[in-house]
């Protein structure tokens, strides 16, 4: 994008002043290269969610952002419902409360070099990964409600995990006000079979090492020290998140003339939160958040298995969960008064600043977790939520590298068995039942994870941690 | 099928977008409905052996394709399978279908990517010009 579109604030600040039908002013968190790589899609669809009804503060889109639909990826943005705000399904996306969680093990490279082989060969097993995979249970209706209604607390209740994972999730692990009942059928019966999986694009699970720290006290309140092994595992909502994103996307395409909404883009189709649809969606969405939480405890289970057969001394105590794809209601000072908003994060993580009441006692004092995936084979990043944050975009950051060019091209300029091999020869080994997959998610065809959390960093959105690495990748 | 049918992928930053072209409405849909088993795997590996039979409904041929390509999207994740061959018929908007297929089997189709949804991204159904119809539209992957 050209930066002469933009009043520049800061070095990493630019603001769109509001015009036509804007309310608000659009804010992109960049450095210039970002900005100038930007696809133009970003300028308007930042711009068109800053013409929503309601919205309060500015339209956001954060370093890492790109073209999505209706939202960018890597947009924020938030209403109030009593000045007639929104919810919109295509804010959240199509993999509701897709995210990330951490896992310490107590191990350092020394501990696995000699088991890396037996460890990956071990986790491509038990993780069911890719199209077609299935998990180990099958959920009835009423495991299913109950599944979605209680979270990642329903899977620990179950005897995935322990009741400390619990705090170190988002939401204590359990979105409130999740209603069952607004989930079709469909839905329900897409994750009939896929609890406990992976999924494929962009989802993984890597063994990693952290191989520098920025931020020595926190990264210590973090419990990260380098050389450090850890685990994280990238997965969403699976099937029943997307069935739920796919029918409110149409829902709200269908009746916002009904509400009196005027879209400048068919896709950031929405309605009013007050509205008997904006609750419905509210109400599934809830237990889509639920659903990706319980995955991803499900997902944690079958981690520690794994470990405990290979490598029995090591425990895997839970870092943090974030989600990147949500919408949920959160009181900010907006003007100098507290406000309770409906803040959409698409593509971008919640960055909580040091004393916010949500996080738990050992981590209030740092700031929350902000875990960044990076692309297969490149670093991801753990960074700590600001203060400072608090106040720039409602408390949030960027959530990954984002693509530089499309599956289409990658597929042109890579292949999948090349790509392997390569990493492999950097200490990486990849897991994947897809060659073709791979290929479409080589390392090149994103954006460097780097600049982005630098960016984010220099803008005081959250501040970085430490970097980890990948040792082993499975992807789906 | 006559010449003017096929299929095609098109860029997007993120995700992929399906095309199809064809004589009539109906070819442009079967077309754009290979397109989207192609994301996936080489629709020439799918054999044509299961049939179902599908609708759908929605207030304009737009909103149909998604609706067709989203039922689609359901039936291979709900019954685990691929499809290479498909009948649509389109009178109004209403969309009904005969659609064949196989069973997903991950060593043989080494299946690139689930699709998650399709969507309303640079979503176009229309007659060009030159008499050949154009449906296509970006699959959330």
């Amino acid at each position: 994008m050209d930066p002469a579109l933009f009043e520049r604030k800061s070095e990493i600040e630019w603001h769109i002043r509001p015009f036509g039908k804007m309310l608000v002013p659009g804010v992109i968190f960049a450095d210039e290269k970002l900005l100038r790589e930007m696809d133009a899609k970003v300028y308007e669809q930042v711009t068109n969610v800053a013409m929503l009804p309601g919205i309060v503060g500015a339209s956001y889109a954060m370093p890492d952002a790109h073209w999505g639909y209706g939202f960018p990826i890597g947009g924020v943005a938030a209403f109030d419902a009593d000045a007639g705000g929104v919810v919109s399904a295509g804010g959240v996306g199509f993999d509701i409360s897709c995210g990330v969680r951490t896992l310490h093990t107590g191990m350092n490279i020394a501990d696995i070099d000699a088991v890396r082989e037996r460890l990956a060969d071990a986790l491509y097993r038990t993780i069911p990964a890719g199209m077609g995979s299935t998990g180990a249970i099958r959920l009835d209706g009423t495991q299913m409600d109950a599944m979605l209604r209680g979270g990642a607390r329903w899977a620990v209740e179950r005897g995935y995990g322990t009741a400390a994972d619990l705090e170190r999730i988002e939401e204590g692990g359990c979105m409130y006000g999740a209603d069952p009942s607004r989930v079709s059928d469909q839905a329900k019966k897409r994750q009939r079979d896929e609890m406990g999986t992976l999924g494929s694009g962009n989802h993984y699970l890597e063994i990693q090492q952290v191989n520098e720290v920025y931020a020595q006290e926190i990264a210590s309140t973090f419990g990260v020290s380098e050389g450090d092994i850890v685990v994280s595992i990238h997965c969403g909502s699976r099937g029943l998140g997307h069935q739920i994103g796919t029918e409110f996307l149409k829902k709200m395409v269908m009746e916002a003339a009904g509400y009196g909404i005027t879209m400048p883009d068919r896709e950031l189709a929405c309605a009013p939160i007050a509205s008997p649809l904006g609750q419905d969606y509210l109400g599934a969405m809830r237990a889509g958040i639920n659903c990706a939480l319980a995955n991803r405890q499900m997902l944690t289970h079958l981690t520690r298995q794994v470990f405990s057969q290979i490598l029995p001394q090591a425990q895997l105590p839970l870092l943090y969960d974030v989600s990147h794809n949500t919408c949920k209601v959160e009181e900010h000072m907006v003007d100098g008064r507290s406000r309770k908003l409906y803040v959409h994060r698409k593509g971008a993580t919640r960055a909580f600043g040091p004393g916010h009441p949500d996080l738990p006692l050992a981590l209030r004092k740092s700031g929350q977790p902000v875990l960044i995936g990076g692309s297969m084979g490149t670093a991801s990043y753990i960074l700590s939520g600001t203060e400072q944050g608090m106040g720039l975009a409602f408390g949030s950051a960027c959530h990954g590298a984002g693509r530089a060019m499309s599956r289409h091209q990658a597929l042109r300029n890579w292949g999948g068995r090349k790509v392997v091999d390569d990493l492999a020869g950097h200490g990486i080994l990849i897991r994947s039942p897809s060659m073709r997959g791979v290929a479409e998610e080589a390392p090149g065809a994103y954006k460097d994870v780097g600049a982005v959390v630098d960016a984010a960093d220099h803008a005081g959105l959250a501040r970085k941690v430490a970097r980890v690495v990948p040792i082993i990748c499975i992807k789906g | 099928m006559n010449t003017t049918s096929r299929w095609e992928h098109f860029p997007h930053q993120a995700d992929i977008g399906v095309r199809g072209m064809g004589a009539t409405l109906e070819q442009a849909f079967e077309q754009a409905a290979l397109a989207l088993t192609a994301v996936i795997t080489d629709p020439a590996e799918v054999v044509a052996m299961e049939r179902l039979q599908l609708t759908c409904m929605a207030p304009n041929a737009e909103l149909l394709l998604v609706d067709w390509l989203n039922s689609l999207i359901f039936e291979m994740a709900t019954r685990n399978m691929l499809f290479s061959r498909f009948e649509v018929h389109i009178d109004g908007n209403d969309l009904t279908a005969q659609v064949w297929g196989e069973a997903l089997e991950v060593e043989r189709h080494h299946p690139a990517v689930e699709i998650k949804g399709a969507t309303y991204t640079s979503l176009k159904v229309a007659k060009q010009p030159d008499g050949i119809w154009l449906a296509q539209c970006v699959v959330d992957v």
